[in-house]
């Protein structure tokens, strides 16, 4: 372009770039200090820290030591897989059936079925406590699964959705022409094709059940403990360093299981569609 | 007849999601709202009585004003960055695109209770910004940035920026890209292509992340206490309180129809200004 910058556009380029920053700043600095304090000598929250040690790391895995967080750990990753697996048969068979269904009544399935992502998971996780002890169920980790699965259950609709949408109707209605039936079209043509969209679901549900506070806040136990609710007894009560150790780990396995996602199914472009 | 049929299973393929939500998602709000009209805690006798003591107490409208002020704020903050942030990002290459992406996503996939740790470390007494700030000789005395609203919103903005940018940038990168060029070949300035273009265009990204970011913030229990402590009070404290510390459930129950009522009016005034806005443009 042969027009000259004037001082409003270079104001513009400052301005846009250096809010820019700051957003990235804001989005990467947190993670970088908690990975900086987990191998920290000091038993205080003090940045920088001093040293360096593997000391909390040590704890964190030794089984007698970290015997809670360890139990903790092990009922988020059994919630976590259940809660996705029925999530994963309900959401990827319901997004098949709004995608083909015009009517107002799956309109009005789809927004019902989304409105966990904006209903105050707290009232949600209040809700589902009272409901189960009406009904006369004991805590358990079935019923966390159950709210969880609730929960989670949109982001494998929405990425389910989003490859169906991308779908071309015709290889459809041409497998059907060449006779082929209605269950082996689905399982030869559609699935393969949405595969990849169920998979990107079937991964945001995952983590998003881990990280659920709302409703295990409400329907976990001591007995049934889940690591975010742990996590936050650890931070309310006294100041433990194994949180930092804990926060490590949790921050490689997401980078680790996030590259894996991108190179598979393309996580990020699914996530931005 | 083959129509009828393929009719049919179509929409059953929808009904045990369907049946689900019913038993585990729609009973339990119900009853939500039904527990509500009990007066005392044993829940034997049916009445207005904890609608009037929760209503009647000024105390609460403070915390119902609080929660939705907090709300705004996070959604502000996030927007102020982040908007600027997803202009950016589509002038990149695909390449950086992708790196970006994947540093917008990452925090997103951390727990929330990560990151809200994250954030004491960072806005503590001998935290990052405090030592930063010592030694940069801006400050003499440690500022206090954990247990106010100013330190909770910072954090809930890092908290939140995923749940903005994802929307904004899936719409401004389906955007024309002739149309900032044709602005500026009929002598716009980038600030007025940026308010009466790309703006408008970008209406339904910037709401649906407004939306997300309000609701999620305004329902941030574990950042709330932590970071807030115990002198900053949002509905979702008196909702955990009132249930699991005092175990006055139709109490609880009446907080939680406050909060859901009044999130639930802000995202239909803003989904309804956002049709608006981008009704606007388009028609």
């Amino acid at each position: 372009m042969g027009r000259r910058r004037s001082f409003s556009d270079i104001g513009y380029s400052f301005v846009i770039g250096g809010l820019a920053l700051l957003a990235l700043v804001i989005i990467v600095t947190p993670v970088v200090v908690v990975l900086a304090m987990s191998f920290g000598e000091g038993q205080s929250l003090k940045f920088p820290p001093t040293g360096f040690t593997f000391r909390w790391y040590a704890e964190l895995f030794d089984a007698s030591q970290s015997r809670q967080i360890h139990r903790a750990v092990g009922n988020s990753l059994e919630v976590a897989a259940l809660s996705t697996l029925f999530g994963v048969l309900l959401g990827a068979l319901g997004a098949l059936g709004l995608s083909r269904s015009r009517s107002k009544a799956a309109r009005l399935g789809e927004s019902l079925f989304m409105s966990p992502l904006v209903l105050p998971g707290i009232a949600f996780g209040l809700a589902a406590l009272m409901y189960f002890t009406f009904i006369g169920l004991r805590p358990s980790l079935g019923l966390i699964v159950a709210g969880h699965m609730i929960v989670t259950v949109p982001f494998i609709l929405r990425t389910t959705g989003a490859s169906l949408s991308q779908l071309d109707p015709a290889l459809n209605d041409s497998s059907q022409s060449l006779g082929a039936a209605w269950l082996y079209t689905l399982r030869r043509v559609t699935l393969p094709l949405i595969a990849p969209g169920i998979a990107a679901g079937a991964f945001l549900a995952f983590m998003s059940s881990i990280d659920n506070v709302p409703v295990s806040l409400f329907l976990s136990t001591a007995r049934t403990d889940m690591l975010p609710i742990r996590m936050w007894g650890m931070m309310e009560s006294s100041l433990d360093v194994r949180i930092a150790a804990i926060s490590g780990v949790l921050i490689a396995a997401a980078f680790v299981l996030m590259l894996l996602m991108e190179w598979t199914v393309g996580l990020t472009r699914r996530m931005r569609d | 007849m083959t129509t009828l049929t393929a009719k049919l299973r179509d929409w059953q393929l929808a009904l045990p999601l369907a049946l689900a939500f019913a038993a585990l998602f729609l009973a339990p709000l119900l009853l939500l709202l039904g527990v509500t009209f009990f007066n005392d805690d044993r829940m034997t006798q049916p009445g207005l009585a904890q609608w009037a003591k929760f209503f009647g107490d000024p105390f609460n409208y403070k915390v119902i004003a609080d929660t939705l002020l907090l709300g705004v704020k996070t959604v502000a903050a996030t927007l102020i960055v982040g908007y600027p942030l997803a202009l950016v990002f589509v002038d990149l290459s695909p390449r950086w695109q992708r790196v970006l992406l994947f540093v917008i996503v990452m925090p997103l996939l951390l727990s929330v209770v990560v990151r809200t740790f994250a954030w004491i470390v960072v806005l503590g007494h001998e935290g990052l910004v405090n030592t930063l700030l010592l030694r940069l000789g801006v400050i003499t005395e440690p500022l206090k940035l954990l247990q106010t609203e100013l330190g909770l919103v910072i954090s809930l903005t890092q908290i939140e920026m995923p749940l903005m940018l994802l929307p904004l940038i899936s719409v401004m990168s389906r955007l024309e890209p002739n149309l900032r060029d044709a602005a500026a070949a009929l002598g716009a300035s980038r600030w007025r292509t940026l308010f009466t273009v790309i703006l408008p265009l970008s209406m339904p990204g910037l709401v649906a992340g407004c939306l997300l970011v309000f609701a999620s913030s305004t329902t941030a229990f574990i950042s709330q206490t932590v970071i807030g402590g115990v002198r900053l009070i949002y509905l979702p404290l008196v909702i955990w309180q009132q249930s699991l510390v005092v175990f006055n459930w139709p109490l609880a129950a009446v907080a939680s129809m406050a909060l859901l009522v009044s999130i639930l009016t802000v995202i239909a005034a803003l989904s309804w200004l956002g049709r608006r806005a981008s009704g606007a443009v388009h028609g």
